[in-house]
């Protein structure tokens, strides 16, 4: 297992107004991530704990992606990883995001 | 096995119970937007013993649990992940379950449904999710007791074995469908025990034929078997409260003579095949290949109605 | 590890004067004087496992207990495998049949009978909860060694090395076979002295398990002896959860 933690500021915040949401399972090839709206609007953080270790790069290059995209400001994301492919996390991320975003 | 394909329906309901994750079941189950879950994941209640064996925790350690409505009536509920560990009874996992079952005697909601989805007891943690098995037994007694009914769903990717059988037998209706499998040991654990001789655990057609859904709902080891979809079971499980049997001496003593009559009728069966035509069923060889309405019509034409006090 | 000890040797204990217990196919039933009554004693004997026709007959026996009526306690003597693996069994519904034996001692204790467990050699799996987990009060005999699955086969399930495993059931309770980590989970209440006449130890859980409320108190033994760290506290709130607090 390894533990990674990224810091990222955002220029807006994520829109919606849900206070938490959850998606994935954690599983072989899978992971959840667990979203929870309670940061600053324009900050976000993401814990990862990993079955795999050693993608720290890869993970970080997955994360800085979805942050550029989606602006997730406000969130903190915290994810339990299987092994998933990197395809499978910008997934979830933001399937995440978008329950985040849901009225 | 009949899959149907994965439907093009946007509705929960038609969703596949099989393929929906425990909570994409749950959402489903109930009435819309009524599920409150509790000790949710943002309490991040994992398990204080996956990281000793260095493996990947989750938040609700695969079981989810919490209250909502169904036909507007209050039910607890409780759903396993079957993808996480193969939804095995670890520390937390099964202190959920107990926890909610005691609930029920304290808030008395109108039944507990427990969605199944196990392989059994968790390796890494077998001596406390051995001992909640058995605390989830005697909670199920007492909550049957006390008038409520404790409804079991199978017919999740992980199948309901070893001590999930056991649970399973001691509710008091079970709903199941194709892919619900419900034994004690599995088919590797025979195979990896007595050899291939005794169990082709890759033999799927046997796997289905000896623990399926249908078999168990033709010997009345299951009380009724259903499509493959969310809707169905919702269906089915509003069917099965009403008609739940209470937890007395009256009951037991008539489970003691259905399994009684079992093993006088069946108990040299070979295969399941066998026990079909026993039971009256012209072509057995037929059976597996059955769409749920073929085999309702089946149900209705067998001489005896399968009888299953439990 | 001590020995274990024999079943004759038990129930010559607990019966000076004599008993009519009777074992068949490693399946032990019959009664034997307790006080001024008698206490009905059925159990697995011999490292038998326990299938389809042994779980039956059990059930058959403790029904008949409860249908008698009065409060006759029942003692559940387990030297047992695990559940009995076969296609037949699995076939004919196992999980009913394990099932139904432990309601039946379920029902019984809630009618009045008191259950008591005394666990003198093996059990494991689905053959231990039938049984032993099914009773009100679980002891157990020096010697006795309960597993879920030997650690070997945790082994090659797991894919960690023995060594590693051995080394890692030193330093918790959670997972290794044995009865000091049943005792810690809080399975087994206790360990009876078998120094001491075991008659009364018995006629004591009896008395002890009669007069307590049917609140299942394993959980919070498993807290205190620090085998189950967190299971009754999870326990306790999702009642209150439950409860809207």
């Amino acid at each position: 297992m390894e533990k990674l933690s990224f810091r990222h500021a955002t220029r807006t915040a994520l829109p919606g107004t849900r206070a938490s949401a959850i998606t994935g399972v954690v599983a072989s090839g899978n992971l959840e991530v667990l979203l929870e709206r309670n940061l600053a609007p324009d900050a976000c953080r993401v814990e990862i704990d990993t079955a795999i270790a050693g993608y720290g790069a890869v993970w970080a290059a997955v994360v800085a992606d979805f942050v550029a995209r989606r602006q997730p400001g406000g969130l903190t994301i915290t994810i339990n990883d299987g092994g998933a492919r990197p395809d499978t996390v910008s997934l979830r991320l933001a399937q995440g995001a978008r329950l985040m975003e849901m009225p | 096995m009949d899959f149907k394909p994965v439907s093009l329906s946007t509705s929960p309901l038609d969703q596949s119970w099989y393929e929906a994750s425990a909570r994409a079941r749950l959402a489903g189950l109930l009435d819309a937007d009524t599920f409150q879950e509790f000790i949710g994941p943002e309490q991040r209640m994992m398990s204080p013993h996956l990281p000793l064996f260095d493996l990947p925790r989750a938040f609700d350690d695969g079981m989810i649990v919490g209250r909502g409505l169904l036909e507007e009536r209050p039910v607890l509920i409780a759903a396993q992940e079957g993808r996480f560990m193969g939804g095995a009874f670890g520390e937390i996992h099964g202190a959920k379950l107990v926890g909610l079952l005691r609930a029920a005697l304290a808030v008395k909601p109108a039944a507990v449904l427990i969605l199944f989805d196990t392989g059994g007891v968790r390796l890494q943690e077998a001596n406390a999710g051995e001992t909640a098995i058995a605390e989830i037994m005697r909670a199920i007694t007492q909550v049957r007791t006390a008038g409520i009914p404790v409804i079991g769903l199978i017919g999740g990717r992980a199948g309901c074995y070893g001590g999930g059988g056991l649970i399973a037998g001691t509710c008091a209706r079970l709903v199941i469908s194709e892919g619900g499998r419900l034994s004690v040991s599995g088919p590797e654990v025979i195979e990896t025990n007595r050899g291939a001789e005794e169990f082709d655990s890759r033999d799927r057609a046997l796997v289905w034929r000896t623990m399926g859904g249908k078999h168990r709902r033709l010997i009345g080891a299951a009380d009724a078997f259903v499509d493959d979809t969310i809707g169905a079971f919702r269906k089915a499980v509003l069917a099965a409260i009403p008609a739940a049997p209470s937890f007395d001496l009256a009951t037991l003593e008539a489970e003691q003579a259905r399994l009684e009559a079992r093993l006088d009728r069946f108990g040299d069966a070979r295969d399941a095949t066998e026990i079909w035509g026993g039971l009256g069923i012209a072509d057995p060889a037929a059976v597996p290949g059955l769409t749920t309405e073929g085999f309702d019509a089946l149900l209705a034409r067998l001489p005896e109605e399968p009888h299953h006090a439990r | 590890m001590p020995d274990k000890m024999a079943l004759e040797a038990i129930l010559a204990a607990l019966f000076p004067a004599g008993h009519a217990v009777t074992v068949s196919d490693g399946l032990i039933t019959g009664d034997g004087p307790l006080g001024a009554g008698r206490i009905a004693v059925v159990g697995i004997d011999g490292n038998t496992a326990l299938g389809i026709e042994g779980a039956c007959h059990l059930a058959g026996r403790v029904l008949d207990v409860v249908r008698a009526g009065g409060e006759t306690p029942i003692l559940v003597l387990i030297d047992s495998d695990s559940q009995r693996m076969s296609r037949r069994d699995e076939l004919l519904g196992l999980n009913e049949y394990l099932a139904h034996l432990a309601k039946a001692l379920l029902l019984a204790d809630a009618q009045g009978h008191p259950t008591i467990g005394l666990l003198y050699g093996h059990s494991a799996a689905g053959a231990f909860i039938a049984t032993a987990l099914a009773t009100r009060v679980l002891v157990a005999l020096p010697g006795a060694h309960p597993s879920v699955m030997d650690l070997p086969s945790v082994a090659r399930v797991t894919k960690l090395p023995l060594e590693k495993l051995e080394e890692m059931a030193r330093a918790t309770p959670v997972f290794a076979p044995g009865l000091d980590n049943m005792v810690q989970t809080g399975a087994v209440q206790a360990v009876l002295d078998p120094t001491r006449p075991l008659g009364p130890q018995v006629a004591a859980l009896i008395a002890q398990g009669a007069a307590a409320d049917i609140r299942d108190t394993r959980d919070a033994l498993g807290c205190e002896r620090g085998g189950r760290p967190l299971a009754h506290d999870i326990a306790a709130r999702v009642v209150r959860e439950a409860q809207g607090a």
